[in-house]
């Protein structure tokens, strides 16, 4: 039986023998654990079902778009064509290119300043900290529509609409307060004591830090980089009103999606562009699980 | 160290703020009938704030009641609106995180694939959600058909804001159970192994030790999803265009500052600064009365008061 081998608290929470008697006289009562059986299971299906739904249609014929058939009937590829098809005036391959261009270079300009900050407010005392701390988690909480209309004027008066810089300047003030609390979270549970030693043996204060604690925080770092990179992917209002034709994200490209036949839903190619879109996302969360789930609550629960 | 962030959140935060709400005083630019040249608009008062909260419109003949068709008009209705989306998605994703998270925290085999499971919601882009469940809610589409109802979801003025409460409350969720369930894990097991030899029942014990015990991840989760929820755009921008009903069912505030910008920058500005206003007035109720003192959560969590 595999018992608490994934909590990752169990540790801290110590093992006495007693205590695993009363989990074992428990465990004894077969109707508990397949009621919790039943409900997880109905979790799991509750959150799988659409996105099953999502990839089937993907690869449905267009003559079956409402088939209900739970299968894959009739499986074809040609709405991943469609989809990358420029002809109906989408641009999907164009748009991943932004996306994942407009991702990397958010990512690296909010970890770039969100750790110097993270670490000034992990690790230094100075005035005014818990003011700084407090703007910072203000500032996400903004709401986007608050910026849009002044930036909107701002960037038209520097003739900035429709550039990247306009959908990345703004993306990147979504994404740093994320950074800074999430690694700033991770950065108060190091052990500073090391990089104290380094510093008695004779580094200076960057040494130290370039040294020891660098390598120390790589994968909280790594792991505070792919919520940036998911939180720039998904962004959608700023980049529906400021972006053109040409740098346009996914997000937007696939919610102005063209068919084939004028004012009908093109569905099976939008589901197509979906799933081109999401797998990716999917596949690297369910990799980086244990770390994207740590990182979600050090920033949210913590901070 | 903090400056480079301090400056960047300046220029992208800090200034556009500050200019809003010195754009809401001011007129939008326009010609001038006398001259006939193209102007500044100038002070103007608080009339912005009078169009949204009066409908009360600026005209060549001066101030007055706004004509018929005039977006000002959809104020009130889209405040309803955004108020609605917030209640009742936050009730419904903090009970069903609850449970989630509840269920998350026990043992059984298959543990892991669920945790994966309610990742995969979190994961999607919002927009590719909201077509997603455009889909869905499609006349045809599988949800009519498995309930075998006629219902035209995305159209109809309460089944769109329901459409509206689903999908957000699908895609959602996940993250709130997560939240939870950090919190829940804080709890050691020794208390209910004490509640239990007391005599406790399950439902004495959840509502005595549970809910208190997890109540400080449970209200920075539930601002978290408050203040989400009072900028919606996305979803309902995307999955029902925010129509339905008469034409402004799911109109959400962020909605209507996006439709305003079209027509004017001003009174786009002083909506917006509305809206930013409301979401620090409930953050700030939040954090005042409710105890959800994210600051405070953490620095008591960091001395281990919390565990």
């Amino acid at each position: 039986m595999s018992v608490a081998v994934d909590r990752p608290r169990s540790a801290a929470r110590g093992a006495s023998s007693d205590r695993t008697e009363t989990k074992v006289r428990v465990r004894r009562h077969r109707g508990p654990k397949t009621r919790t059986a039943i409900q997880a299971v109905v979790i799991a299906i509750w959150c799988l079902l659409p996105f099953y739904w999502m990839i089937v249609t993907a690869f449905r014929d267009v003559g079956f778009t409402f088939s209900t058939d739970p299968w894959p009937s009739h499986v074809t590829l040609d709405n991943f064509r469609t989809a990358f098809s420029t002809e109906l005036g989408n641009h999907l391959g164009r748009a991943l290119l932004n996306s994942l261009f407009i991702g990397v270079v958010v990512t690296a300009v909010g970890l770039l300043v969100g750790t110097t900050a993270a670490y000034a407010l992990a690790r230094l005392d100075f005035k005014g900290k818990s003011v700084i701390a407090g703007a910072i988690l203000a500032a996400s909480m903004f709401p986007g529509v608050a910026l849009i209309t002044p930036l909107f004027q701002l960037f038209t008066n520097l003739g900035w609409i429709g550039e990247y810089q306009a959908l990345i300047l703004p993306s990147i003030s979504f994404v740093l307060p994320l950074t800074v609390y999430t690694l700033t979270s991770f950065f108060r549970e190091m052990p500073w004591d090391l990089e104290e030693a380094a510093r008695i043996d004779g580094c200076t204060r960057v040494q130290a830090f370039r040294r020891i604690i660098l390598p120390l925080a790589a994968p909280a770092v790594f792991t505070t980089a792919i919520l940036a990179f998911i939180s720039s992917w998904n962004e959608y209002l700023i980049s529906s009103q400021l972006s053109s034709d040409v740098t346009q994200p996914v997000t937007v490209a696939i919610a102005g999606f063209q068919g084939s036949v004028p004012h009908q839903e093109p569905y099976t190619a939008i589901m197509a562009a979906g799933t081109i879109v999401t797998i990716p996302l999917v596949i690297l969360v369910l990799i980086f699980q244990r770390r994207i789930v740590a990182g979600l609550t050090a920033g949210g629960v913590k901070g | 160290m903090i400056v480079p962030t301090g400056i960047l959140l300046a220029v992208v935060i800090g200034y556009p703020v500050v200019s809003a709400v010195i754009m809401s005083f001011q007129k939008d630019a326009g010609l001038d009938k006398a001259t006939g040249l193209f102007v500044a608009g100038g002070f103007a008062g608080l009339a912005n704030y009078s169009h949204w909260f009066l409908q009360q419109c600026t005209t060549a003949a001066g101030t007055g009641p706004c004509p018929p068709g005039n977006i000002g008009a959809v104020f009130w209705e889209s405040i309803g609106n955004t108020l609605f989306f917030t209640v009742v998605t936050v009730i419904l994703e903090t009970v069903i995180g609850v449970w989630m998270a509840i269920i998350m925290n026990r043992n059984f085999r298959g543990r892991a694939l669920v945790r994966a499971a309610i990742l995969v919601p979190w994961a999607i882009p919002t927009a590719v959600t909201a077509k997603l469940w455009y889909f869905i809610f499609d006349y045809n589409g599988i949800l009519n058909h498995v309930l075998g109802t006629n219902i035209i979801w995305t159209a109809g003025e309460w089944s769109s804001r329901f459409a509206i409460v689903i999908a957000d409350t699908w895609k959602t969720t996940p993250f709130m159970a997560l939240l939870i369930l950090a919190g829940l894990q804080l709890i050691p097991e020794e208390v209910y192994e004490a509640a239990s030899m007391d005599g406790a029942s399950t439902v004495q014990r959840f509502f005595r030790i549970t809910l208190p015990l997890v109540r400080p991840a449970l209200m920075v989760a539930v601002l978290f999803r408050v203040l989400d929820a009072l900028r919606m755009y996305d979803l309902p921008a995307i999955l029902t265009g925010g129509g339905g009903g008469t034409g402004n069912a799911t109109t959400t505030l962020s909605i209507l500052v996006v439709q305003q910008i079209r027509q004017g920058f001003n009174s786009a500005s002083a909506l917006s600064t509305i809206t930013f206003l409301l979401v620090f007035l409930v953050a700030f109720v939040f954090v005042r009365f409710f105890g959800a003192n994210v600051v405070q959560t953490q620095a008591a969590q960091q001395k281990g008061e919390l565990k």
